[in-house]
């Protein structure tokens, strides 16, 4: 009778292997805590602003801050409206983004549809050095140049000081302009190419090709970049602290200092604040605000972009 | 009829001539006007960036700006004490990001299932942490690092961790790009071999995805560089005479002396502040055209 | 002289011209015409390339291309994947000069003035010859505005006139009555099929001379690829049209001429070059082709 030997298979791993099998979750879940980390700083950040914003409120209350319209929280007696902060921000945002948006759109235009391959070779990474300029660098610039020569110089309705709203504006707007090229950029070329040749198939000029088809069907994508765009003018901080001074000025006026939410808090921070002083709470309570409107704008700009963004097929 | 429609009223006529109406040509030509004008904006601002930086600061740029220290007078005051302690936050931020963020790309890429909540909730924040303003991340310090839980005051230490926290969502995405960028094939071919997850990626999937990886921190390190906004807060503008010692002593950084100089009345200050900028610069030129040759390097090996 | 011979020869051609009543194909009337070799009645040549060849950077993507355009006819280009049928037809409305390696050899005429000449403006050129592209690309607007684009840019059109242009070109697209209710609606709200006579109806809005159609029926189904092989055949006596199709049947259905594009290794080269083997009236072409390439790719074995 034949008698196949029957060993027992098995296939399970066993010795060195089973080992590395063992290691190996070990390690995943050392990974996973790590990747976790990213979710904590963010539960951080949160954490960080609540608790000293809720004693602000306690001390001041909600009143003072939002409807006086005198900011001078370090001084003795303390004034707490916040308004010159917000007008502050809005204004030097406002100069900004006329500069940076239109900007961007038009140098995005020019690499897409008009700029030669030689030009593109020069131009981008030009524009992607401007990028990289440390907003410190910026705020030099914005005083030794900007000021002097363009914010005193084009400014006709109002007297220009050393320091002022403007100069920052446009420094910021300047500093912003080579991402929003690229933001605007990588929605144009989202666009596909076939809408593109359907409108110079037509007899349509590069111009009516960019203002009557890629615009429009890039829209979702460069409206996000805008919003992008205004968010990081609002959360600028080294420039504006350079150029726009540092008096909260309850003023329309963009040729007057200014102080923005983001440059306050880097003023007030400068000084020592003892903690749990007023100073040292009114840091957190102009935080709180600053990251609820530039989350609320980031939250914004992705909404546009998934719910509105131009599906092509 | 006046028909201001270009219906082809020649059909099959032997003219191509451009037919155009002349407001359409102004309108044309104004458009490119308007383009070369934002382009040339964003050209001459480098320009003049660079320039009136050169200006301000060729004067001081001699040896003792490097080698010395801060001084009442403007002709020996030296930033070495900044340039030091930006190596010190920046390269301790550059290393401790880079364990984190190589840690969650791979666990993100590689371990987790791609659709799970977890891995949604993590790409979420990093999301919203990119959005954030930097100096939110210098009112964190404050609140947690420098003060309250872990009260390490205004030290080297504090600045590297409030960076590593800011240059963290950077990181991870770059690093989670290296990995994607590693082609399956090299996974699949350990797999098959009977290696585990793990030996695949340390072995196979790390080694093809170092180019990418360090090009990727190289830029983080390079953005750690230039931040000043949140360190205004954790007082990196003290008056630091020395080089740190450890990770408790007191610092400064480059953007911040450059602030502090750019902001003096005397000239002459102001003078070794724009020499400052050309350092950091210089740095981060250097550091740019690292990464450039680590990717063209990594490129040919391909 | 020459244009008064010419217009003779239009209008004793228009009296016997296959126009909507024809049969599909070819007209075989050659009684009292004039007749090509080809058997075709004569008709007046508009367009014609000679010589005509492509570069995309160092690769020869298409050479050796003479081909002639006749009025009142639809000319096939057929031929298997990247023999630069697209490509050649691309150069007939210079819309090669909007890829930056393209490099166009030889001539292509237009009524005798060169295109790429200095008497010829790519904006009028584009005008004048249409074109459809493979998947229908209407812009995200709507179907009014689709329509009316073209004459928008190129001139100022008032109110009633892009009304009446609009309702026009889409009744020629035989559209008109399936969108005359919902015209401002998105142009993505239409089905594939209807999308393309948009795209149809826009191109002729702008009322050009010749039509050009690059695989217009690839991305449609069979029902709507009827619908627009009709369309041609009412158009035609109008707008002459040059139509690229992978569909050999198609060409056969609808043509009047049909040119045999194939690809050819050349010596030096990496990649094959894609050449015109044979360009002659279509049933010519489909009953005794005069190459054997052109043979073998009829009856099926290749291509």
């Amino acid at each position: 009778m034949n008698s196949v030997a029957t060993e027992r298979v098995s296939l399970q791993p066993s010795g060195l292997k089973a080992r590395q099998q063992r290691i190996e979750v070990v390690i995943k879940f050392v990974l996973a805590v790590i990747a976790a980390s990213g979710v904590l700083i963010t539960t951080g950040v949160v954490l960080a602003l609540v608790r000293p914003t809720i004693d602000f409120f306690q001390l001041v209350g909600f009143k003072d801050f939002f409807l006086s319209t005198e900011w001078f929280p370090l001084y003795e007696p303390p004034d707490y409206g916040v308004w010159p902060l917000v007008i502050g921000t809005f204004t030097v945002m406002l100069i900004a983004v006329i500069i940076a948006v239109p900007g961007g759109l038009a140098v995005a235009f020019f690499l897409s549809e008009y700029a030669s391959p030689k030009v593109k070779r020069y131009l981008k990474p030009l524009l992607e050095i401007l990028a990289g300029v440390p907003t410190v660098v910026f705020g030099f610039f914005a005083l030794n140049f900007i000021a002097p020569n363009v914010a005193q110089k084009i400014w006709v309705f109002s007297e220009v000081g050393f320091y002022s709203a403007l100069a920052a504006g446009i420094t910021v707007g300047l500093m912003i302009l080579p991402m929003m090229t690229t933001l605007a950029e990588d929605a144009m070329a989202a666009v596909p190419r076939a809408l593109v040749d359907g409108a110079y198939a037509l007899g349509a000029t590069k111009r009516e090709a960019c203002t009557g088809v890629i615009l429009q069907a890039g829209l979702s994508g460069i409206i996000a970049a805008g919003v992008i765009a205004m968010s990081r003018a609002i959360g600028e901080t080294t420039i504006v602290l350079l150029a726009a001074g540092s008096t909260a000025n309850f003023s329309f006026d963009p040729g007057v200092p200014m102080q923005t939410m983001s440059s306050f808090i880097g003023f007030a921070g400068l000084g020592d604040q003892p903690t749990g002083s007023t100073g040292y709470m009114t840091i957190f309570a102009v935080g709180s605000m600053l990251f609820v409107i530039t989350f609320g704008l980031n939250v914004f700009s992705r909404r546009i972009v998934t719910r509105f963004r131009e599906v092509y097929e | 009829m006046s028909s201001t429609v270009a219906t082809n009223v020649n059909r099959f006529s032997a003219d191509l001539r451009d037919s155009t109406s002349p407001s359409r040509k102004l309108r044309d030509k104004l458009f490119l006007s308007g383009l070369w004008v934002a382009t040339l904006i964003g050209v001459l601002t480098l320009f003049f960036l660079v320039l009136s930086t050169l200006l301000k600061g060729y004067t001081r740029l001699n040896l003792s700006l490097i080698t010395n220290f801060p001084s009442p007078f403007p002709e020996d005051a030296g930033i070495q004490a900044a340039i030091f302690g930006s190596i010190w936050v920046v390269v301790t931020s550059g290393i401790v990001s880079l364990f984190i963020a190589l840690g969650s790309a791979i666990y993100l890429e590689e371990f987790a299932n791609q659709s799970s909540r977890f891995n949604r909730l993590v790409t979420l924040n990093i999301q919203t942490l990119a959005g954030v303003p930097s100096i939110v991340f210098g009112i964190l310090g404050l609140a947690f690092v420098a003060r309250g839980w872990l009260g390490w005051g205004f030290t080297v230490g504090t600045a590297s961790a409030v960076l590593t926290m800011m240059v963290l969502p950077v990181m991870i995405v770059s690093a989670r790009e290296a990995l994607k960028a590693v082609p399956s094939s090299l996974r699949e071919g350990s797999y098959a071999l009977g290696a585990t997850k793990w030996q695949a990626i340390s072995k196979q999937v790390l080694p093809a995805a170092i180019p990418g990886v360090a090009t990727g921190s190289i830029l983080g390190v390079s953005r750690a560089l230039g931040e000043s906004a949140p360190l205004i807060l954790l007082g990196a503008l003290a008056y630091v005479s020395s080089n740190p010692a450890g990770f408790s002593s007191d610092y400064t950084v480059l953007p911040l002396v450059i602030m502090k100089y750019t902001q003096e009345a005397q000239d002459e200050f102001r003078a070794v502040g724009a020499a400052a900028i050309i350092v950091l610069l210089l740095l981060l030129v250097g550091l740019n055209l690292l990464a450039i040759v680590i990717r063209d390097r990594s490129r040919k090996s391909w | 002289m020459v244009e008064d011979m010419n217009k003779v020869m239009d209008s004793r051609v228009s009296s016997a011209a296959p126009s909507s009543d024809t049969v599909r194909g070819v007209s075989l009337r050659t009684d009292n015409l004039e007749a090509g070799s080809s058997g075709l009645p004569a008709q007046e040549m508009i367009m014609e390339a000679r010589d005509l060849q492509v570069h995309y950077g160092e690769y020869l993507a298409v050479r050796n291309v003479n081909l002639q355009i006749h009025r009142n006819e639809i000319t096939a280009l057929i031929g298997p994947s990247g023999c630069g049928k697209s490509t050649i037809i691309r150069c007939f409305n210079r819309m090669n000069d909007l890829i930056p390696s393209a490099k166009i050899g030889g001539t292509v005429l237009y009524r005798g003035i060169d295109l790429y000449g200095p008497e010829a403006n790519a904006g009028e050129v584009r005008r004048r010859i249409g074109m459809v592209f493979q998947k229908p690309n209407p812009f995200p607007k709507s179907i009014y505005d689709n329509v009316a684009f073209g004459p928008r840019v190129n001139g100022k059109p008032s109110k009633s006139e892009t009304d009446e242009l609009v309702e026009r070109s889409l009744k020629r697209a035989a559209l008109w009555e399936e969108v005359k209710d919902r015209l401002k609606q998105s142009a993505f709200s239409l089905s594939g099929g209807q999308q393309q006579r948009l795209c149809i109806a826009r191109a002729l809005a702008v009322d050009p001379d010749v039509l050009l159609m690059d695989e217009p029926c690839s991305a449609l189904d069979p029902i709507a690829t009827g619908r627009i092989e009709d369309l041609m055949h009412e158009i035609k006596g109008q707008y002459p049209i040059v139509i690229v199709t992978h569909n050999m049947q198609q060409a056969a259905r609808v043509s009047d001429r049909t040119a045999f594009f194939n690809t050819e290794v050349d010596a030096d080269a990496t990649r094959p070059t894609g050449v015109l083997v044979e360009y002659d009236a279509t049933r010519k072409i489909f009953s005794t082709p005069s190459d054997p390439r052109t043979e073998q790719y009829i009856t099926g074995r290749m291509g």
